[in-house]
């Protein structure tokens, strides 16, 4: 089944992501990548918003990265 | 629409990540003194867009939007946004093609549409403008706690949406995880045009059969509920934010969603049809008054030497029997100091709602609920696309964005009598996406 494999993937990837950094976290002066605009989590905030709307008018789901529930009647 | 189009709690680890602050934090420690807060305030930072959506033979959008959000002093941050948007065009009625021409009531019970044979069934009367407003207010609340407040409002000809929303925040492990807690409510009320159909009504279709037009709007009439209806919906949100080295970082959400009121398309329909599959009538849907949702989301960025990658999986579960999963991926190259371009795709597959069907078959007994709206049936969809942005000298920034949209519905093990056999019951969806940002 597509997604069964799709979850065994993604816990790969995560498991792959978690051992290979054994000391998760950086010191103060070791955030000059991290402290880059386009690393925030929603350096394209407009981009998402509009994309979340595109998709729960068209889509059954919503939410994940922000809320899932409430909005409008839009076809 | 979403009820906040970011989590302005996790979105904070930006500004923690500020280099400067970091800096100052760190000498502070080794002189063993306390950092004098700093009132300073911030400027204005805005960003605009313009979207247009476009769907092949049906539904045009244009979308604008304008946000902008300031820090007051201390991370006291106000953020804003207002959404203006305009729908035109025609939406798939649920509906199935037939061999023959086609004559459907409007929903608003004015006037009729036709629809040619072979053609899936579009109602053409989509015509309506949306206007969105937001406001957070965010502020640190005791060391590495933050605490964020907000309202969302959106409202259309036929429908209202009112939101309030609250999170926690709070950091550990030197500002590299970030817990949050949020919870929202939201009520909707809806107005339809023509008024909310009685579940499982017949459409009234005027073909001459009626004395004068008062016996068909009684005939109409009927079929239609008084007053308006609503939805209450309250989501949970818990997340985990984990900087994983100076490279890589990461979030985890699960959000948990509940809704209680009217979730049925008061425009959407079901053809029921008789085992040679010719249309013997159609009747309004009608969807369950309850839903609950699970999400689970994972996203991690990834500061490549020049450029970022992008990356997330979403799994959703309901107890509609819809699960979904999406896989959504932004891959940034820098061209040159002030200039990028970025790829995106994006996949989405879901399974059907238990109650979906694509049509009724004449002489069974009527299903407690069902809804032959095809986003509620199996698909997959993908996008793909290109984004441009430059750097301008003052420092604001202009983006282009390009990009390609296909659904395509499945069938979920439907046999098809006689005549849908030769037709297409599952029409792909194709839209192109396009927008302009500017960033001051």
């Amino acid at each position: 089944m597509m997604r069964n494999k799709l979850i065994k993937i993604t816990l790969a990837l995560i498991c792959v992501q978690l051992v290979g950094c054994a000391n998760l976290g950086v010191q103060p002066w070791e955030r000059d990548l991290l402290a880059k605009d386009e690393m925030a989590l929603d350096s394209e905030g407009n981009d998402l918003g509009l994309d979340d709307h595109i998709y729960f008018s068209k889509e059954a789901t919503s939410g994940g990265r922000a809320f899932a529930g409430g909005g409008c009647g839009c076809n | 629409m979403q009820l906040t189009s970011k989590n302005p709690l996790t979105s904070k680890m930006k500004k923690t990540a500020n280099i400067n602050t970091a800096l100052a934090a760190a000498t502070c420690a080794l002189l063993g003194t306390v950092p004098v807060a700093q009132a300073d305030e911030g400027v204005w930072e805005m960003d605009a867009a313009l979207l247009y959506y476009g769907e092949t033979d049906r539904v045009t959008a244009v979308e604008g939007v304008f946000s902008a959000s300031k820090d007051f002093g201390d991370e006291h941050v106000f953020s804003g946004k207002i959404i203006l948007d305009s729908l035109t065009g025609a939406s798939a009625s649920g509906a199935v093609a037939q061999p023959n021409a086609q004559t459907y009531t409007r929903p608003s019970g004015r006037g009729q549409y036709v629809v040619a044979a072979g053609e899936t069934p579009l109602d053409d009367t989509f015509h309506d403008t949306r206007v969105q407003l937001e406001a957070q207010w965010t502020q640190p609340l005791g060391d590495d706690m933050r605490g964020s407040t907000g309202v969302h409002l959106s409202k259309e000809y036929d429908y209202l949406s009112i939101a309030v929303n609250g999170s926690l925040a709070k950091d550990f492990n030197q500002k590299n995880t970030t817990v949050s807690a949020g919870l929202s409510l939201a009520f909707d009320t809806i107005d339809p045009e023509g008024g909310r159909p009685v579940a499982f009504s017949e459409m009234v279709i005027d073909q001459g059969q009626f004395a004068n037009e008062e016996a068909y709007q009684a005939v109409f009439d009927a079929t239609r509920q008084e007053g308006t209806d609503d939805k209450s919906t309250v989501d949970l949100m818990i997340g985990v934010t984990q900087i994983i080295n100076r490279r890589m970082l990461m979030q985890f959400n699960y959000g948990f969603s509940m809704s209680d009121g009217y979730h049925t398309d008061p425009f959407k329909v079901l053809s029921v049809v008789n085992d040679q599959g010719l249309t013997q009538a159609l009747v309004h849907e009608d969807r369950p008054t309850e839903r609950t949702r699970h999400n689970f989301y994972w996203q991690t960025k990834y500061a490549l030497d020049s450029g970022v990658a992008d990356i997330s999986y979403r799994y959703a579960t309901d107890d509609w029997d819809i699960n979904s999963h999406t896989i959504d991926s932004r891959l940034r190259f820098n061209l040159s100091d002030n200039t990028y371009i970025q790829p995106h795709f994006r996949y989405y597959q879901q399974s059907a709602a238990e109650f979906y069907q694509p049509f009724l078959l004449e002489g069974t007994a009527l299903p407690t609920f069902a809804s032959a709206d095809y986003r509620l049936g199996e698909m997959t969809a993908y996008t793909i696309g290109l984004k441009y942005g430059m750097k301008m000298p003052s420092g604001n920034e202009w983006a282009f964005r390009l990009e390609y949209y296909q659904q395509d519905p499945k069938n979920a093990g439907f046999d098809e009598p006689g005549a849908l056999q030769q037709l297409d019951l599952y029409p792909s969806l194709k839209a192109v996406i396009a927008q302009v940002s500017y960033s001051f």
